[in-house]
């Protein structure tokens, strides 16, 4: 990953990030438009590439691996089903998001079976934890295959595209009563990568748990979530994706943009339409349409996200 | 002839059962409180027990849960159907939490 003081460059770039999903099993992004041609923000032939074509990267979240409850048996086979779906894609994009509880109880073999399959996806992986990533009694898995670079907790950034990626933990320290949880030091750190940044450069967010609150009742926010969101503020694109609820759920606030994937392994139910938000029993001929299809549009500058969903199957 | 002895053994388990819980908390052993993990809820959420007796938390949700209160105890990360056990040796308030899912709380308090 390039450097990131590169202030001033590509002020009047334009840009249009797409977002598009197939098949629903994960969220494929696309950025076109005006590609930064300066100076070491990404090498000159992801550069070319991404001038001629824009370029697409994909999210998938909470594959589960381990997972075989009723909700679904076989949580590893859908994560197939998806990465299936990846590799038959017309078009190779630049690289995948995951954005958290990759195994559901962060055994090594559960890992082991997550990357064997994710990586026939051929694809790089720019991965965050979720709290069921970070169960081993020596909370060592994870960080031995998916921490190296990191900072802190494994927090961590890079750029693509001429888009700035930042990818937090907010899934440690958890405080009774309390959401997920990012903390003084990742604020800190996340200031300072910040800091310089042209408020032009498209801003990505991702974590495991949502950074904004769609239903404290559930856990589903993070405490401190705002006081990252505020240093993104006065940043003309800023698109926050998450995970960690197992539906797609969108905001739209000023020139922010919230989403949340579906898993590949289950679903969860609306918030508040069940008495826990645990795992969604639904008919086994649903469970691939609540495993995913939804279709993404983001334009930069429009403060409209359109979300179209399509069953798998059916 | 089987089918009315089956009854009349359920009426005997009944009434046993019954009595069983008309018995004032006091003479229940003292080791042997359950708290069940259901749709994210300890349940009781709030007990209250004496010095010595053994608690035990059994989590029934199809999701992994653990049970900690801030330099006390905390357990392992319980799958579905895992038990975790702690004695209260000393007198006070235990405030606990699963660190997975922290809006679930409870309170042991021990005198």
């Amino acid at each position: 990953m390039s450097g990131h003081d590169h202030g001033d460059d590509g002020v009047s770039r334009r840009k249009v990030l797409e977002c598009m999903t197939w098949a629903g099993t994960g969220v494929l992004w696309t950025i076109t438009g005006g590609v930064p041609r300066s100076l070491g923000i990404i090498d000159s032939a992801q550069a070319a590439t991404a001038a001629a074509s824009g370029m697409t990267f994909l999210q998938i979240s909470d594959s589960h691996v381990g997972f075989d409850k009723p909700a679904n048996p076989n949580a590893l086979g859908t994560l197939e089903e998806a990465i299936n779906k990846i590799t038959a894609m017309p078009a190779k994009p630049s690289f995948m998001i995951h954005t958290g509880d990759i195994t559901h109880l962060s055994k090594a073999a559960e890992f082991d079976n997550a990357d064997r399959i994710i990586s026939q996806s051929k694809l790089d992986v720019h991965y965050v934890p979720g709290e069921h990533d970070f169960l081993d009694e020596e909370v060592k898995f994870y960080r031995e295959r998916y921490g190296r670079g990191t900072k802190g907790q494994g927090w961590y950034s890079f750029d693509a595209g001429g888009v700035h990626f930042i990818g937090l933990v907010n899934v440690i320290d958890l405080k009774a009563g309390g959401l997920g949880n990012l903390g003084a030091e990742q604020l800190a750190w996340l200031e300072d990568d910040l800091r310089g940044k042209s408020k032009s450069t498209p801003i990505v967010l991702f974590a495991h748990i949502p950074l904004w609150t769609v239903y404290p009742e559930w856990g589903w926010g993070t405490e401190d979530g705002a006081r990252a969101l505020e240093q993104v503020k006065g940043f003309g694109s800023v698109t926050v994706l998450n995970g960690h609820i197992h539906q797609v759920m969108q905001k739209v606030e000023g020139n922010v943009t919230f989403h949340t994937a579906r898993s590949t392994a289950f679903p969860q139910p609306a918030p508040g339409a069940a008495p826990s938000p645990g795992p969604m029993k639904v008919e086994d001929a649903k469970l691939r349409a609540m495993l995913g299809v939804a279709s993404i549009n983001f334009k930069q500058n429009e403060q409209r996200l359109a979300i179209i969903d399509t069953p798998l199957q059916g | 002839m089987k089918t009315l002895n089956r009854r009349d053994f359920g009426v005997d388990f009944g009434l046993a059962l019954a009595a069983a819980v008309l018995l004032p908390v006091t003479t229940a052993r003292a080791d042997d409180i359950e708290v069940h993990i259901d749709n994210f809820v300890f349940q009781p959420a709030e007990l209250k027990i004496k010095v010595g007796t053994t608690v035990t938390w059994t989590n029934r949700d199809d999701i992994p849960h653990t049970v900690v209160s801030a330099g006390k105890f905390r357990s392992k990360t319980l799958d579905t159907d895992d038990k975790f056990s702690f004695t209260f040796t000393n007198a006070g308030d235990y405030k606990y939490f699963c660190s997975l899912h922290p809006q679930m709380t409870g309170m042991i308090k021990v005198e």
